[in-house]
């Protein structure tokens, strides 16, 4: 095959790939290329890691000539969000304080990854323990919205969607803690999925809210982000609140048939600021479905307006617990001239984080005070509680969940000024993990501006399959097809 | 001992809390082997170590063996038990928490029966939790040291009401739970290694106050000793305070047994704050029927149960106290009873058991664990001796040639020809011999010299080698000599 192969889907590179059309060598090499070239602008990587990418390229071919399985993503490149621990390759969470911290082991999804034949190409941008929402609150670097370069990509895993957004890996790893794979993806144009909470091992994934934390794909089909959950799912005894419960072939449950499918359409997130063209993406969606034999069904989610006050006590209160390990001793970076113990945690947490990181560690720190726990945090997942109920209600009556992913495209960098502007672009998205529900954001149209809308898909506990086969449909009706970002390719 | 007159108007009140290191193979939450005395920091861990992406994975069996314990103090258990991390900075917790568990412990409100002065005392057991051990910092110089190997083993808390009153009654708390955790298998409890670790709460109120003093935590008392050295030397000091009308700090104090005293760790007035929650890595510990039913199963008989069936048997209540005090000798006891049906009251089994054996090991230096002679063996000796076949002098040689050789006892009463003489004839026949050949002292016995009957039996034994069955001797020797 000749031209460019940056745009193709991770499925049909792993096609070609085991078809012998193409080496899985001239991918990598092409794929190293185009970041060399596109990169420098876009910011989307953290490190790169050139070497071992055409050497896992080059036993990829190896194993195709002596006809050796491949594995089901064999010599697909994909990029790394930097909270995921790579073994021998840095890690630091976008963060000061893990500055040349290598691992010594990978994260459970890595190794999967790695068994399934993928081939990692480096490690991309977040916020800063991927507490953001833009990806400005990395301590390395601005990453720039491949659709207009003035804008943010999203975040926190906004480096995996400006990289598969900008043909820079073939799929990526983001984490979702509120919205952290769905709002992203929506702001880039690609497909983002967040699966049940406890369906992908959080070994290895650097932690900010233990209760809500997952580990989900972005990629530019909904096929892709398929293939990837079939890979990264299921139980690992080494995480406790991973569930064991059998991985369907999702691919399999892409049959295109909505028919008398129930979506249902929570009016509580249709009330507030929604830009037009957001709902006009959205109603399209919609109309869409219904063409195609799905049933709109109204309901109701009445504890929706708690679910940001209850996630801001949650998670700032587990990341001011998972964050106490961070005192440059064992890893990471220490301040030099600490006077005594004390002054040596002072400084190198003073140096090593940012002030949002220190932000949600205050707001967490105060909401654990003894005394205060039962008035905050007991009573934020009481929250949660009434919350996932709503949701049970629903699905009594519905098959799925169908809102906008967010009230707004793209911002501008530096538009959202105060933290809880920037805190409300994720309103939309923080109930889905509350409730540890799946939830899928796919593109549904770009705006007049040609930044593209994401729609988002939220289904019953392990019901991943349902939400592939509909985003699959509306990506087909309704997604980018072959639009790419600011012409390039 | 503490001066009589001090402790007049003033009640001291003890609570003690006891850390049991669970005797598992690998660490609470992670796959690294639990060792005493391993290369610092040789057995860690990525999540030892803390770090990122790193969690835990609960190690059942450190569960099964806290819930043995419950069990055995009459605790009730939690269905639901929780984790929660408790927060603090110190390097020697990696995570910046430690695993422990707060509002929702596995185990409340059991107790431990202690014997004192003669008397069951019966101690409340607030609670009993599951948690990960701290690494260990030594300071050296100008540097400190931190050791990970210790992080991360599994212990129980064991929490006492403050009801014990007095130094020697927390001691003797410490024995007892000692005894019980080895009696469980659940723990080496060895105090040196650490594996055992008590914390004592201590304070004083006047006599007949109901609302309890300020306390001092005691930490850093790792004997039986020092328990009962470092309370005693705190009651003194809190009572000396309030004697001369100061009041009592609370805070934390650390015991130095070298020097036989303690001093100020640290004032809880600016205590920290733990900052417990449920940890969202763990999800609930449940105790189901099939747990539990396993962990009844692996429960042996309690020591205070034996106790009673011991007395039942006919035991004296010494004896069967020495007999509980470690379970392998009663284990031994048991097992010499089953072997000797002619002793059920065990009487005869648990005398030699605790003098001859026990004085054999302890001159040794072995423990009832290493005894060369099996509790067969010690049972057959004694059916030599009730069966007449040997006396009971001899059986003591015969014990000891056993314990010594490890030939059994039949075997060398064969060897050396010391069965006893019951016959009548053939000991009447000596009889007459000893008889005839001292007839100046048969003489003056029957004229009245009763203490020459035991020269007679002498020589009947000396005679005999000593194997004349001693009974059946002195009736010979009284209708010989005609008295």
């Amino acid at each position: 095959m000749s031209g460019p192969t940056e745009w193709l889907s991770a499925t049909e590179t792993a096609q070609k790939i085991a078809s012998g059309e193409l080496t899985a060598a001239r991918i990598v090499d092409n794929y190293l290329a185009r970041i060399t070239n596109v990169d420098r602008e876009l910011g989307a990587y953290l490190a790169v890691d050139g070497d071992q990418a055409r050497k896992a390229a080059a036993e990829i071919d190896r194993k195709r000539t002596a006809k050796e399985p491949l594995g089901p993503l064999g010599g697909v490149p994909v990029a790394l969000k930097d909270v995921l621990v790579t073994k021998g390759l840095a890690t630091t969470a976008g963060s000061k304080i893990l500055e040349g911290w290598i691992p010594p082991y990978d994260a459970a999804v890595v190794e999967r990854l790695r068994t399934a034949g993928a081939i990692v190409l480096g490690k991309v941008n977040c916020d800063e323990f991927a507490m953001g929402s833009s990806t400005e609150r990395s301590a390395y670097k601005k990453t720039k919205n491949p659709w207009d370069t003035s804008r943010v990509p999203g975040g926190s895993s906004g480096g995996s969607s400006a990289a598969v957004a900008a043909g820079l890996c073939a799929a990526s790893l983001g984490t979702d803690t509120g919205g952290s794979i769905r709002q992203p993806a929506a702001f880039c144009g690609c497909v983002g999925l967040k699966p049940t909470y406890g369906r992908v091992s959080r070994w290895g994934v650097v932690a900010f809210a233990s209760s809500l934390d997952q580990v989900g794909p972005l990629t530019r089909t909904v096929r892709d982000a398929a293939l990837v959950l079939e890979v990264i799912a299921g139980m690992d005894p080494r995480d406790s609140t991973s569930l064991d419960a059998p991985v369907p072939k999702y691919t399999d449950a892409l049959t295109g048939d909505v028919k008398g499918l129930r979506v249902g359409i929570p009016h509580e997130y249709f009330e507030g600021t929604i830009d037009d063209e957001i709902r006009a993406a959205i109603d399209r969606t919609k109309a869409a479905l219904v063409e195609r034999g799905a049933v709109m069904v109204d309901i109701s989610l009445p504890n929706t307006a708690h679910a940001l006050p209850a996630y801001y006590i949650v998670a700032p209160a587990e990341a001011s617990s998972n964050l106490a390990r961070y005192d440059g001793i064992r890893f990471g970076k220490a301040a030099s001239g600490a006077k005594n113990l004390l002054d040596l945690y002072l400084r190198s947490r003073g140096a090593g984080f940012g002030p949002e990181v220190k932000r949600r560690i205050m707001l967490g720190t105060y909401a654990l005070r003894s005394g205060y726990y039962d008035a905050y945090y007991k009573k934020a997942q009481q929250i949660r509680t009434l919350i996932k109920r709503d949701f049970d209600q629903a699905f009594q009556h519905v098959d799925l969940v169908l809102t906008p992913t967010t009230p707004t495209a793209a911002f501008r960098f530096g538009s959202k000024s105060t933290p809880l502007d920037m805190y409300l672009a994720d309103v939309f998205t923080l109930a889905c993990n509350l409730a540890g529900l799946p939830g899928i954001s796919v593109p549904c149209g770009l705006t007049v501006d040609g930044l593209p809308v994401g729609v988002q898909l939220m289904g019953r506990p392990l019901d991943e399959a349902t939400l592939l086969r509909t985003g699959d449909v509306i990506e087909k009706a309704v997604g980018l097809g072959s639009r790419r970002p600011g012409g390039r390719s | 001992m503490i001066p009589e007159e001090l402790l007049e108007h003033w009640e001291p009140v003890i609570g003690l809390e006891v850390h049991v290191q669970l005797a598992t193979e690998s660490k609470a939450f992670s796959p690294s082997a639990v060792k005493f005395g391993a290369p610092p920091n040789s057995l860690t861990d990525p999540v030892v170590l803390g770090m990122p992406g790193t969690l835990p994975a609960f190690n059942r069996r450190a569960l099964e063996l806290a819930l043995r314990l419950g069990v055995a103090t009459e605790s009730k258990i939690r269905a639901r038990a929780r984790f929660a991390r408790k927060h603090y900075f110190y390097p020697d917790q990696p995570k910046g928490y430690q695993i422990s568990q707060y509002d929702e412990p596995l185990c409340e409100d059991g107790h431990l029966d202690l014997i004192l002065a003669g008397e069951v005392r019966r101690v409340r057991l607030t609670r009993i939790h599951l948690e990960e051990d701290a690494g260990k910092n030594t300071h050296i110089g100008a540097f400190s040291h931190v050791d990970l190997n210790r992080a991360g083993v599994a212990l129980v808390e064991v929490v006492s009401a403050p009801e014990m009153r007095s130094a020697d009654e927390a001691a003797e708390f410490m024995r007892a739970l000692h005894r019980l955790v080895r009696w469980l298998e659940i723990s080496e409890a060895d105090m040196e290694k650490g594996q055992l670790r008590c914390d004592a709460n201590v304070s004083v109120r006047r006599r007949g106050e109901d609302r309890l003093g300020t306390r001092t935590e005691l930490k850093n008392i790792n004997s039986f000793r020092f328990v009962q050295n470092a309370i005693e030397h705190e009651i003194v000091r809190q009572v000396r305070l309030l004697d001369d009308g100061e009041r009592i700090i609370q805070e934390t104090r650390l015991w130095d047994s070298e020097r036989g005293t303690s001093e100020s760790m640290r004032s809880k007035e600016t205590a920290e704050d733990y900052r417990y929650f449920p940890d969202p890595d763990l999800p609930p510990v449940v105790v189901d029927a099939v747990l539990m039913g396993g962990v009844l199963r692996s429960l042996p008989e309690l020591p205070n149960q034996r106790f009673d069936r011991y007395l039942k048997l006919g035991l004296a209540a010494d004896d069967a106290r020495t007999l509980i005090s470690e379970r392998a000798l009663a284990e031994y006891f048991d097992a010499a009873v089953k072997a000797h049906p002619g002793d059920q009251s065990g009487r005869m089994i648990a005398n030699w058991l605790l003098t001859e054996l026990l004085g054999a090991l302890n001159a040794d230096g072995k423990t009832i664990e290493e005894t060369p002679m099996p509790a067969e063996r010690l049972s057959e000796v004694l059916r030599l001796v009730e069966d007449g076949t040997i006396s009971g002098k001899i059986g003591k040689e015969i014990f000891e040639e056993s314990y010594r050789t490890g030939d059994a006892p039949s075997a060398i009463v064969e060897r050396r020809g010391v069965q006893q003489i019951s016959d009548e004839a053939a000991l009447w026949e000596i009889v007459d011999q000893v008889v005839a050949a001292n007839s100046r002292q048969a003489e003056a016995y029957a004229s009245g010299k009763d203490g020459l009957f035991g020269f007679f039996v002498g020589q009947v034994m000396k005679a005999t080698s000593g194997r004349a069955n001693p009974v059946i001797t002195s009736d010979l020797l009284h209708k010989r000599l005609g008295r």
